[in-house]
């Protein structure tokens, strides 16, 4: 199951020089890109590793993708998603995120039944890699 | 190289789609201001700026063959600019960001200026991600490297400048259409410097030497400085700065043009404290913005005996 999170997630994959282009448009922006990647892509799991810090002070979009290949070369395995951050407010937020990478096989979701008192059900969602453990989720 | 003659330059007659007329690319590219600017504020330097347009009647040419689909490969644009100090080389460099930019070889044509401090680490482990920081500030812009075979140790076996020179020839090789490398320092030390990196020498196409600037050239450096921050010499400062430049190129330490900014500087300096000791009354603009002979005379050089110290 092709997990969708984030801009784009409905179009097949980006490719590199999509990739590209969109980095471009956030960094002429002024958003602040960097890369994150994690193996737990619960929808509710907002806090993904970062790879390496934000960049902030890099005019083109060959600099994120040095680093995203650098990650691939590591992580290819895993999700890694892009993210901009705006800083024009005074504060950090999220303006754009999107999926760069993902694992050649996502095997999705078990949803989780529990009755509770009163034939109340309570339903959780687990991805069925999370199964195995960290780092050894996918491929 | 041939000469810079845009518009006699032949063009490959086979399979070319359409005519290029490289006259007219010449001039819509901007190339031709940025040309006519380095000519125009670039005192002297004949043969850098003799090379500066040979590569420019390259690039066009290179951009024109694929533009018509013809056979072309991304030219090397690593570069090497050796001479004294003070002889124009970050100016240039800054010149060649825009010219490369404007003929769509660099995507953003900012300058990146470094020395060894900014790509070399103090520990181990330090240095990869400082130098790798550094060129991704530096993508899509050319990275100026000032006094390049610091980053060399030859003594030290165990320094970590060698760390930073692999990931930079790596990426100066692999990612060419991303980042424009320029190494600058003197003649002789980036001759030795290339001489024990083969990697270097082969991956930087255009050596680009500058030479010294003659008295002259000097005096009208000097005076394009004060024109810029609307200040004059009258007659006797002319004489004086012109007695000043030979005096001081006989002195160590000698570093032309900026030799020229400092003592301008200093110049100014004294100036304003003549018009403060002496002035009874208001000033007019043109008081204020005259150096006059005694202000350039009363010059430390101009104590010491001529020709002491090393000299050149």
């Amino acid at each position: 199951m092709r997990i969708t999170q984030g801009a784009f997630s409905f179009l097949p994959d980006l490719t590199d020089d999509q990739i590209r282009a969109q980095v471009q448009y956030c960094i002429d922006n002024k958003w602040a890109v960097s890369l994150e990647f994690t193996d737990d892509p619960h929808p509710r799991n907002t806090y993904w590793d970062m790879w390496g810090h934000p960049m902030f002070d890099n005019p083109d979009a060959a600099a994120l993708m040095m680093e995203l290949n650098a990650c691939r070369k590591l992580y290819g395995d895993r999700y890694i998603r892009v993210v901009a951050f705006d800083s024009s407010p005074g504060w950090e937020s999220v303006k754009l995120s999107f999926i760069v990478n993902r694992p050649d096989e996502e095997p999705g979701y078990r949803l989780d039944r529990q009755e509770a008192a009163g034939r109340m059900i309570r339903y959780t969602t687990r991805p069925y890699a999370a199964d195995r453990p960290a780092g050894a989720r996918y491929g | 190289m041939p000469a810079p003659a845009f518009a006699e330059t032949e063009l490959p007659q086979a399979a070319a789609p359409a005519a290029i007329d490289l006259r007219e690319e010449f001039e819509t590219s901007g190339v031709k201001d940025v040309l006519a600017e380095l000519d125009r504020d670039l005192i002297g330097l004949a043969p850098v700026k003799r090379r500066i347009r040979e590569t420019a009647a390259l690039l066009l040419v290179e951009r024109a063959r694929r533009r018509m689909g013809l056979a072309h490969e991304t030219p090397t644009l690593h570069m090497s600019f050796t001479g004294n100090p003070g002889t124009g080389k970050t100016t240039v460099a800054l010149r060649m960001a825009d010219l490369l930019h404007r003929l769509g070889y660099i995507r953003k044509g900012h300058l990146v200026s470094v020395t060894r401090d900014d790509l070399v680490g103090q520990y181990i482990g330090h240095t990869a991600p400082k130098t790798k920081e550094i060129l991704k500030k530096a993508m899509g812009g050319v990275l100026f490297i000032d006094e390049a075979y610091y980053l060399y140790r030859p003594e030290n076996e165990r320094d970590y400048g060698q760390e930073a020179i692999e990931i930079l020839l790596q990426v100066m090789e692999n990612q060419r259409d991303d980042l424009v490398v320029i190494l600058a320092g003197y003649a002789q030390r980036m001759d030795r410097f290339f001489e024990s990196n083969p990697g270097f020498r082969s991956r930087v196409a255009h050596h680009i030497n500058f030479p010294d600037y003659s008295d002259d050239e000097l005096l009208r450096i000097a005076e394009q400085m004060l024109e810029k921050q609307n200040y004059l010499f009258d007659a006797k400062a002319t004489a004086a700065m012109a007695d000043y430049i030979a005096r001081r190129r006989a002195q160590p330490h000698f570093a032309n043009a900026r030799s020229i900014r400092n003592a301008l500087d200093r110049t100014r300096l004294r100036q304003a404290n003549r018009l403060f000791e002496s002035a009874k009354g208001p000033l007019d603009a043109k008081a204020l913005s005259t150096i006059s002979g005694e202000d350039i005379t009363a010059s430390r050089v101009f104590a010491l005996p001529p020709g002491k110290g090393e000299g050149k």
